[in-house]
């Protein structure tokens, strides 16, 4: 018998980037899981439920030795899904596949010191840091944007990290809308509007009338009570310069 | 096929109720076949703003859960032929109304009645989001105050979620109905002006229902303010809206202002 092929429509198959906190061990192992039990003491759960990336990029392990530290890992319950900067006879097909192309983001927080422990180790920087992972994209780079052609209503939430969103329609009081990119709004903007939440401080908001309840770009915010008074009800554009929420009038 | 009408608004105390028993009976003095099923579970009030409180034996709920046939729970108003009640039920709880349940009756309701209006109870809870289900009309109740007007907006949001209409791609035509409007206080600035809410909601206006005491008196007595005195204020002005919902083009007229509602507005930008 041969299968009929009844579904004619491919699988899809999409590259995505995630954030993923990368650890860089360093040698020898064992006084470097001291150093992360020293970490994860202070913060339980600081490793719990996040995706974690193993940095070996340069360190003199063998396959072996490698499982090992995995396994180290798995039972302190950081759960490793890729090991970066691996040669292929360092892995085997029972370890966390080999991950490339990471591209640095934000360092991590590392959970606070206590004063005690932060004098013990002065200079012991802690190897925590993210990558982004970007797996094989095919298409070129566009970046993605969102069009929404009606008003966004209150309690209703437009949540896009992926790239620019256009309202084309008013931004209710008590509505919200997230962007990765620029917010345009072709309408009063009345609720709240975050752009570049995903780091991005070139992110600006453009809306034909100003009467927003909260303003963000990449998380520096400001509350209608703190807004110019003067810009309210016009058309405005927000902008960060360094640290600080500028806006202006358009036009 | 009847249509299917929500009165909802999201806050409470806004005039659902009494606007459900007013369109209701307006509706059904031109001939119409209508009945008014209230929602609110727990919290009935239609019956009383009908008048029927003492005629009800079965309710939503019996129907609901098998215990009673749709026929036994209907209630014929007394004055005008043509209008049923469906009542709610006062001692069970919302959630004696089940996705299917409610499917059921409004499709029996749609084949014998020319308009079905569904009494929403307040909130934006199961009660809320089962009345407004089926509906291919709301009738979203605003009054001229700042919660009342972010509240049906919400709403309105739903209204284009959650409904079966929105689930299908389709839209649910959407209505304002401004009440408790008093012209003196929009005018001192205690109220928003229509226009503002207007603005604010964008979606059609159905009429404006002056704040009066005849609603008062009317729901006190057990009749529909358009029963009880059909050439008082309120009622005129349901009756308009009752002509606006069946299609028909009538200007809106904002109550106290001898103008019409757009010979308002052009009248402003000249001056």
């Amino acid at each position: 018998m041969t299968d009929v092929l009844t579904q004619p429509r491919p699988i899809r198959l999409k590259g995505r980037s995630f954030l993923a906190l990368a650890l860089t061990p360093e040698l020898p192992v064992q006084d470097w899981l001291v150093r992360l039990d020293d970490l994860a003491a202070r913060s339980a759960g600081f490793f719990l439920r996040r995706p974690v990336v193993l940095d070996v990029e340069g360190l003199d392990i063998d396959r072996q030795e490698l499982r090992d530290l995995v396994n180290e890992l798995s039972t302190r319950n950081v759960r490793v899904m890729g090991i970066e900067g691996a040669r292929t006879s360092q892995l085997g097909p029972d370890m966390p596949p080999a991950m490339t192309d990471g591209r640095a983001a934000a360092d991590f927080e590392a959970p606070a010191v206590s004063e005690k422990t932060a004098s013990e180790k002065t200079g012991a920087a802690d190897p925590v840091q993210s990558v982004v992972m970007e797996p094989v994209s095919g298409a070129a780079t566009t970046t993605p944007s969102l069009v929404v052609s009606r008003p966004v209503r209150s309690g209703q939430s437009i949540f896009f990290p992926e790239g620019d969103v256009t309202i084309i329609g008013s931004v209710a009081s008590g509505a919200e809308v997230v962007a990765g990119g620029s917010i345009h709004v072709y309408g009063p903007l009345r609720g709240r509007a975050m752009a570049g939440t995903m780091g991005n401080a070139e992110a600006r908001i453009f809306c034909r009338k100003l009467e927003a309840e909260l303003i963000a770009i990449d998380g520096f915010y400001k509350t209608a009570d703190d807004m110019e008074p003067e810009l309210r009800g016009k058309p405005v554009q927000v902008w960060l310069e360094g640290e600080t929420i500028k806006a202006a009038t358009l036009g | 096929m009847g249509k299917v009408i929500v009165v909802t608004s999201g806050k409470g105390g806004v005039g659902k109720t009494t606007s459900s028993a007013a369109l209701g009976a307006a509706l059904a003095q031109g001939g119409e076949k209508v009945v008014v099923v209230d929602f609110d579970v727990g919290l009935r009030n239609l019956d009383l703003v009908m008048g029927a409180e003492r005629r009800v034996v079965y309710d939503l709920v019996n129907v609901i859960q098998g215990e009673a046939k749709l026929t036994q729970a209907l209630i014929r108003d007394k004055r005008v032929e043509t209008l049923y009640l469906l009542p709610a039920s006062q001692t069970r709880d919302k959630d004696n109304l089940t996705p299917e349940g409610v499917e059921k009756v409004i499709a029996a309701l749609k084949n014998a009645f020319d308009w079905v209006i569904c009494d929403s109870p307040a909130g934006i809870e199961r009660g809320a989001t089962l009345a407004m289900r089926h509906a291919d009309v709301a009738i979203v109740v605003t009054n001229p105050e700042v919660s009342s007007v972010r509240d049906s907006d919400r709403i309105i949001g739903l209204l284009d979620s959650k409904t079966l209409k929105a689930e299908n791609g389709e839209r649910v035509e959407k209505h304002l109905l401004l009440t408790r409007y008093d012209a003196l206080r929009a005018e001192r600035g205690d109220m928003l002006k229509v226009d503002d809410v207007l603005e604010i909601l964008s979606i059609p206006l159905l009429g404006i229902i002056p704040e009066s005491m005849d609603v008062l008196r009317a729901s006190n007595v057990g009749a529909p303010v358009t029963l009880a005195d059909n050439r008082s204020a309120p009622a005129i002005a349901y009756f308009e809206a009752t002509r606006r919902l069946k299609g028909e083009n009538l200007p809106i007229t904002i109550p106290g202002d001898k103008r019409g509602f757009f010979g308002k507005i052009f009248g402003r930008k000249a001056a």
